[in-house]
């Protein structure tokens, strides 16, 4: 059982928790992710990144945004009441180092599990550009977290009512224009926002890191549920992932795989957890 | 075969006991052999099809006694060198026969640690049954003397008389021991290091434990009941289990006894990596492992329809490529979950096929398509990458290979398409690599199996290993085996180590 320690709402349906995990809290590394399930008899198992840990109060903090049953439910829980399993940490850490200048892109509620990898290169002493994105403004999640690591800071809505009017990858475009090019990016998001960050930065040659949010059921290699094609190759990314060399990712066959239960929608029960799997990650990811 | 209803099973098996039970002493060999093998008596198929009930509904206390009775006790014993836990097979058989159901669950229980489970899953037609005498002088391995039924009889009569028995437990040592993984692997070191005394932790990374006994055999083939009975009794002899608990990332192996202050460890954590074809389409929706299907299914559930918060894919049309026991239960799974047709694709024929001999009587019983000497090449989908057919290749039988059996050998030209919407990939699993990936020193072979030496020790001292981990993908019955020895291993090491 995972106590609920601190619960607050960052918009509309975007929930931040921070739970007690004192193992997961003292393991974790940036880059990884928990299983989370809220009740063991009939519950689903969700894969949601950790966006924060603090490991002397023994506590994650998990963001979601609430699209189906489960994680509607996770947003009804007050603090107090308690989370039955959390399983992990799950897949492999963040490579981190020096790498230079790196670019780190976060799309809608791909922000929360860009957060701990962009502690991670700025402690690691990297010269940091985030960009940052929503449809629209309300929609902006750790603005504040993200202003205050950063180097240079973006903002792009898609109805210009904060910062640049527009999409992502323009201000990704022109940062991999300048000289000395920036030697590393990272970028999280919805799917279609990750391939178009991944073309963005194909022509200059900029190494590309994507974090993917498949469909899960084990997280630990035993189903192959959540396996994508990465240059040709079958990758399982709760162990093998969850990031990935954006420029080899078959982001196309991810985006069909992750609507695999959207036909079977005339089961009434399921339509909304569907709509967890696939609209979560149209959204951004939880 | 007809299907043949339970009381008349029955029936039969009080009047042919009613004869033999007065002259039982005196019965020779040639009476005993004409003895009709008692049939089990199942669900019928055309009800089964649509529940998760178990099929095979076990045998009745008088089929029971007349299967014991074609016993020859021979003094030789050749069933016992079949089994891979060398259980005094005669001696219990005689125990039933002589309507001593008690004496015959203490003799099994010697030897083995799950009977009930074993007596539903292990191929005893490739075992015990196999070096039968009985089988071999009617020249049918199916009329060998059914000492599989037997052993399941008793350990249900045992179960519903008393629950299932605890052995006595020593005091407190104060060591103690983690066992990572909850099949039947870990599940038999548990109770065995506990019995001397020693404080065992259970770690598993799913929610509940129980391995593959829980999360991939169906509940149509091995109630989890009694699983889960097995599970509360190594609870109630005083083993911790921690769910959720994943080594190799909630904390390293090594830390459990570093930080930890675990004495010793064993590893059982299975053969839970699915294989793929590596063929065109394999990543199409509508494409699962069998692992996922199963676990999908089984341990989520997602059979309760309105209930189970995970979803499954219903195809109508569903392949299964594979000829196991895992083949065979994906299919049937399919069955019962509503598709119209289940096609299953085999490369070679029926006689190479590693499934239990009663599941592919059951899958067949129950509408399963078989086609043998077929593979499939390659998967094809419409636009929005789902499934719509596979291409399929037939094949011959060529000259036998280095295990003596034949191989397949593709008939070129013969491709052909098949309309599917589901397919399953049933060929097998290879070991999870997260242990081996997180543990330093940890000697494993080509295939990624934990390599240990005739104790069951691995490379690194204190730290045991065995079942599916170590053997590949095998069975219930040679995990509990490995697990038996690790466990005599790691209690003589903690005691000669004050
Ligand atoms: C569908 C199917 C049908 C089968 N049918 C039969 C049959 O009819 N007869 C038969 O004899 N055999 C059958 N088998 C094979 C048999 O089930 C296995 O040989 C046996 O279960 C192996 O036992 P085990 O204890 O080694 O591991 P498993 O039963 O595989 O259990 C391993 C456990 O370890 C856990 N685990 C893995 N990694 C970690 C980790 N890092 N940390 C914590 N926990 C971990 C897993 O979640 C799992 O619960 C079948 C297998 C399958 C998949
Ligand atoms: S080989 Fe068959 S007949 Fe002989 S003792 Fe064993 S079970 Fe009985
Ligand atoms: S979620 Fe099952 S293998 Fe990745």
């Amino acid at each position: 059982m995972h106590e609920i320690v601190s619960k607050e709402i960052l918009t509309d349906d975007v929930y931040r928790l921070r739970v007690r995990a004192p193992l997961i809290a003292e393991e974790r590394r940036p880059g990884q992710f928990v299983i989370v399930q809220l009740e063991e008899e009939y519950g689903e198992r969700i894969p949601l990144t950790i966006a924060d840990a603090d490991s002397r109060e023994g506590t994650i903090t998990l963001i979601f945004q609430a699209v189906g049953k489960t994680t509607h439910q996770l947003g009804d829980l007050k603090v107090g009441e308690s989370i039955q399993s959390i399983l992990g940490p799950l897949g492999k850490p963040t490579h981190i180092e020096k790498f230079g200048t790196v670019v780190c892109v976060g799309g809608g509620i791909g922000t929360a599990p860009l957060h701990p990898i962009v502690q991670g290169m700025k402690a690691a002493g990297n010269r940091l550009i985030v960009i940052l994105g929503a449809r629209t403004q309300k929609l902006i999640i750790l603005e504040r977290e993200m202003r205050a690591l950063a180097d240079e800071f973006i903002l792009c809505t898609d109805d210009g009512s904060a910062g640049r009017k527009g999409l992502v990858t323009d201000p990704l475009k022109e940062i991999c224009g300048r000289t000395p090019k920036p030697d590393l990016a990272v970028a999280i998001g919805p799917p279609i926002m990750m391939k178009f960050c991944a073309e963005a930065t194909r022509p200059f040659g900029v190494p590309t890191v994507v974090s993917l949010n498949t469909i899960m059921v084990d997280g630990t290699g035993m189903c192959g549920g959540c396996r994508v094609t990465v240059g040709k190759k079958t990758q399982f990314v709760c162990v093998d992932g969850p990031e990935f060399d954006g420029h080899q990712v078959d982001f196309d066959n991810m985006m069909k795989r992750l609507k695999a239960y959207k036909s079977h929608e005339d089961e009434a029960h399921h339509k909304c957890h569907m709509e967890t799997q696939a609209d979560l990650l149209k959204e951004g990811r939880a | 075969m007809s299907h043949l209803s339970s009381p008349n099973l029955r029936q039969q098996a009080i009047d042919l006991l009613k004869d033999l039970d007065p002259r039982q002493a005196t019965l020779k060999a040639k009476d005993r052999i004409r003895i009709p093998a008692q049939d089990m008596p199942t669900q019928d198929p055309a009800i089964r099809r649509r529940n998760i009930q178990e099929v095979a509904e076990g045998y009745f206390p008088e089929q029971a006694r007349v299967e014991a009775m074609r016993c020859l006790q021979c003094r030789n014993a050749p069933c016992v060198e079949g089994c891979p836990v060398r259980i005094d097979i005669p001696g219990f058989i005689r125990a039933i026969a002589e309507n001593n159901f008690a004496g015959a669950v203490e003799i099994i229980r010697r030897n083995s640690l799950l009977p009930a489970v074993c007596g539903r899953v292990c191929p005893q037609e490739t075992q015990c049954q196999a070096e039968c005498t009985v089988g071999k002088s009617l020249k049918d391995i199916n009329q060998a003397v059914m000492i599989g039924r037997l052993e399941r009889f008793v350990a249900d009569w045992e179960r519903e008389q008393h629950g299932v028995r605890l052995p006595p437990i020593k005091p407190d040592t104060g060591r103690k021991v983690a066992v990572i993984g909850s099949g039947p692997a870990s599940i038999t070191v548990a109770a065995d290091v506990r019995r001397e005394g020693h404080a065992v932790t259970v770690f598993e990374a799913f929610h509940r434990p129980g391995g593959v006994l829980l999360y991939g055999i169906p509940e149509f083939r091995l109630p989890k009941k009694i699983v889960e009975m097995e599970i509360n009794a190594l609870k109630t002899m005083g083993v911790e289990i921690r769910t959720n608990f994943v080594v190799g990332r909630t904390r390293k192996l090594m830390d459990l006894m570093v930080k930890d202050g675990y004495d010793a460890v064993f590893v059982g954590t299975g053969a839970g990596l699915p294989k793929f074809m590596n063929i065109e389409g394999e990543n199409l929706v509508g494409v699962f492992s069998a692992n996922e299907y199963l676990t999908r299914a089984n341990l989520m559930r997602a059979y309760a329809v309105g209930q189970a918060d995970t979803p499954i894919f219903r195809g109508r049309r569903v392949a299964v490529l594979g000829g196991g026991n895992v083949a065979m239960d994906s299919a049937r799974t399919a069955v019962r979950l509503g598709a119209e047709e289940v096609h299953l694709i085999y490369r070679r024929t029926e006689v190479e096929m590693p499934a239990r001999v009663e599941e592919v009587a059951h899958a067949k019983e129950e509408g399963v398509i078989f086609h043998f000497l077929e593979n499939a090449q390659r998967i094809l989908g419409n636009d929005y990458g789902v499934v719509t057919s596979i291409e399929c290749l037939r094949y011959e039988l060529g000259a036998p290979d280095e295990s003596g059996r034949r191989r397949p050998v593709e008939l070129k030209g013969s491709e052909f398409i098949l309309p599917m919407d589901a397919v399953i990939v049933a060929i097998g699993n290879e070991s999870n690599p997260l242990i081996r990936q997180t543990t330093d020193g940890l000697k494993t072979n080509k295939w990624g199996n934990i390599v240990v030496d005739d104790t069951g020790k691995t490379s690194i001292d204190r730290v045991y290993a065995g079942g599916d981990i170590v053997l590949g993908a095998a069975t219930v019955i040679l995990a509990m085996g490995e697990g038996r020895r690790a466990a005599a291993s790691i209690n003589a090491q903690l005691a000669a180590s004050p």
